[in-house]
């Protein structure tokens, strides 16, 4: 086993034998189920008047009616749980002691870094692969385009990806965990503002500047089933440069 | 095998060593001692890797602590002052993770678990959960993720701590048995762990090595004197006094107890015989008389206080003497 394997194993099972991933994901499929549940009654709502005004059968688009507002909605529940994964990676290690002894194994600090990082990418991308029973139940009794809500799990799991990434650098910057979380919400909801900022500042190159920085944006390509490279070249390059300065912080809390 | 060459480390405006140096040679046993707070944690994470020295080398096997920590890190045991053990998974997991990023795996991984766990006495704890061990067995979990990869150099921060007197001749004879094959360097405050299991003593005191010796040598460098503890039924007003014309005795000390005298011969001049003559034909009332030997404890005591002890002018302060002396362990003759 290679060093990131190891840690990504054990890490894994740190996740599974304690109860914080079974919370976590209880409580985000069920938000995330109900809000299915809700935007299809209301699709279904839709619908109903659609017929009596036109009465006839109606063409429900469930891509626009459903899909997408989920996929909108599971953004801000991601930014609510994810950090509650993250927390513990580094915050725990160093409160508990293990930290140094991490540190004083034959592995470097990217390795434990790639580790701690893929494992709860793993724990999220089962998570965001159990909701994809909503629209296999649903393919069962309508018709809808494929393809955007494919895309729209990518950026799902690019965005996830991102989130995870302030985590973990959020984690490694304190030992303690509440600490870890609510930075990172904090990270997060400044990134989720900028594009109301970059919005409010106009056409300038400022603000244009400014709304690429925000995540928004970039996501609404992969929901509206768009495959930017400039979106690929965001989400990778945050993911990357966050993995980064958790780096720079492990290696710097050892000169403390 | 190890070679710390001065070494200091400064927090800030915090020195917490300075200028360290000793060597620990292949198969040599040392003891790190000190009070809480004296470096030994820090000489030891430097010497892991865990953190780099301010100033100064420091070379593991060969490899510069610095340069090659990779090296450095494959080649060492350690076992930092809290167990570093993962309370969520059971013996046998963590030691298998230790086991993988030490790069060992399959029947080779499984052989030295089994070792270890022989040696340690963990086999009916395998399958049970850290977090639900003892203070006791944590540690020896801790020191098999030490051991588990047979290094060269093992590092030990306080191994005996929270184990029972048991258990700590266990592990005493255990370091004593890997002397030899490979080189330990641990820190303790308990003086007979390192008179019992050690080589050589390095006390350290502030940052500085205020000694480096063996056990046996430490003591007979420091004693200056011989001591002489004596107690009288009917001590004179005048006891003192007439105990210092003893031929061969420099100093007397009272002590708090009425009757009872410490006194301070010249090396390798034993008085007793005198002092024994001049009670008993005074009729003083002879009730004990015994010489103090310096234990291990008192030198560090000495070492560690002197510092401490020395006021603005660099004379060492007195009045604590008596009362250290008076703690002595006492050698009845």
């Amino acid at each position: 086993m290679t060093p990131v394997t190891t840690m990504v194993a054990k890490e894994l099972r740190s996740y599974f034998v304690s109860p914080v991933v079974y919370v976590v994901g209880a409580v985000f499929l069920f938000i995330v189920g109900l809000l299915s549940y809700l935007y299809i009654v209301f699709a279904g709502a839709q619908a109903i008047q659609l017929m009596q005004m036109q009465g006839g059968m109606a063409q429900l688009n469930l891509n626009d009616l459903v899909f997408r507002n989920l996929f909108s909605s599971i953004r801000f529940v991601l930014l609510l749980t994810l950090p509650i994964l993250t927390m513990r990676l580094f915050a725990e290690e160093r409160k508990l002691r293990t930290f140094e002894f991490l540190m004083t194994s034959p592995v470097g600090i990217h390795e434990i870094v790639a580790g701690k990082f893929m494992s709860v990418f793993l724990v999220f991308l089962g998570l965001l692969g159990l909701t994809g029973l909503i629209p296999l139940v649903l393919s069962l009794f309508s018709e809808f385009d494929w393809y955007p809500i494919l895309t729209g799990y990518l950026g799902l799991a690019l965005l996830g990806a991102l989130f995870l990434s302030v985590g973990v650098l959020a984690s490694a910057l304190t030992e303690n965990q509440i600490v870890a979380a609510f930075l990172s919400f904090g990270i997060l909801l400044l990134f989720w503002l900028l594009a109301g900022l970059g919005s409010l500042m106009g056409d300038t190159a400022l603000g244009q500047a400014v709304s690429y920085l925000s995540f928004m944006e970039h996501f609404d390509h992969f929901v509206r089933g768009l495959i930017d490279t400039k979106d690929l070249v965001y989400f990778l390059s945050g993911l990357v440069l966050m993995l980064f300065l958790t780096h720079r912080v492990v290696e710097a809390v050892r000169w403390k | 095998m190890i070679d710390v060459q001065q070494v200091t480390k400064r927090y800030g405006q915090h020195t917490a060593l300075d200028r360290v140096t000793f060597r620990v040679a292949k198969g040599e046993v040392l003891a790190f001692l000190g009070p809480n707070g004296a470096g030994k944690t820090t000489t030891m994470r430097i010497l892991t890797c865990f953190m780099p020295a301010t100033e100064g080398s420091a070379q593991v096997a060969g490899f510069d602590c610095a340069d090659q920590p990779l090296e450095v890190k494959r080649r060492v045991g350690y076992l930092p002052e809290t167990p570093p053990v993962y309370q969520e998974l059971t013996v046998t997991e963590y030691l298998t993770f230790v086991g993988h990023l030490r790069g060992l795996g399959g029947k080779k991984l499984s052989a030295v678990m089994d070792r270890e766990a022989q040696r340690l006495g963990l086999g009916q704890v395998r399958h049970r959960l850290i977090g639900h061990l003892s203070r006791g067995f944590r540690q020896r979990v801790g020191l098999a993720q030490a051991l588990l990869h047979d290094p060269e150099v093992l590092i030990l921060d306080e191994p005996t701590v929270g184990l029972d007197p048991k258990q700590i001749i266990e592990i005493r004879e255990l370091i004593k048995s890997l002397a030899g094959s490979h080189s330990v360097i641990l820190s303790t405050h308990i003086l007979p762990e390192a008179t019992a299991v050690c080589q050589r003593v390095v006390i350290i005191s502030n940052g500085r090595i205020v000694a480096e010796d063996t056990p046996e040598q430490l003591s007979a460098r420091l004693r200056h004197s011989e001591k002489v503890s004596v107690t009288v039924k009917y001590p004179p007003v005048d006891g003192a006094e007439r105990f210092k014309s003893v031929a061969g005795v420099q100093n007397v000390f009272t002590t708090g107890t009425t009757g009872t005298y410490i006194l301070e011969c010249s090396l390798g001049h034993d008085a007793r015989e005198e002092i024994a003559r001049l009670i008993v034909t005074q009729g003083w009332g002879l009730l004990e008389l015994k010489s103090i030997s310096m234990t291990l404890e008192d030198v560090f005591l000495q070492l560690t206080q002197h510092e401490e002890n020395l006021s603005p002018d660099g004379e060492p302060a007195t009045g604590r003497h008596t009362t250290r002396l008076t703690e002595s362990k006492e050698q009845s003759v």
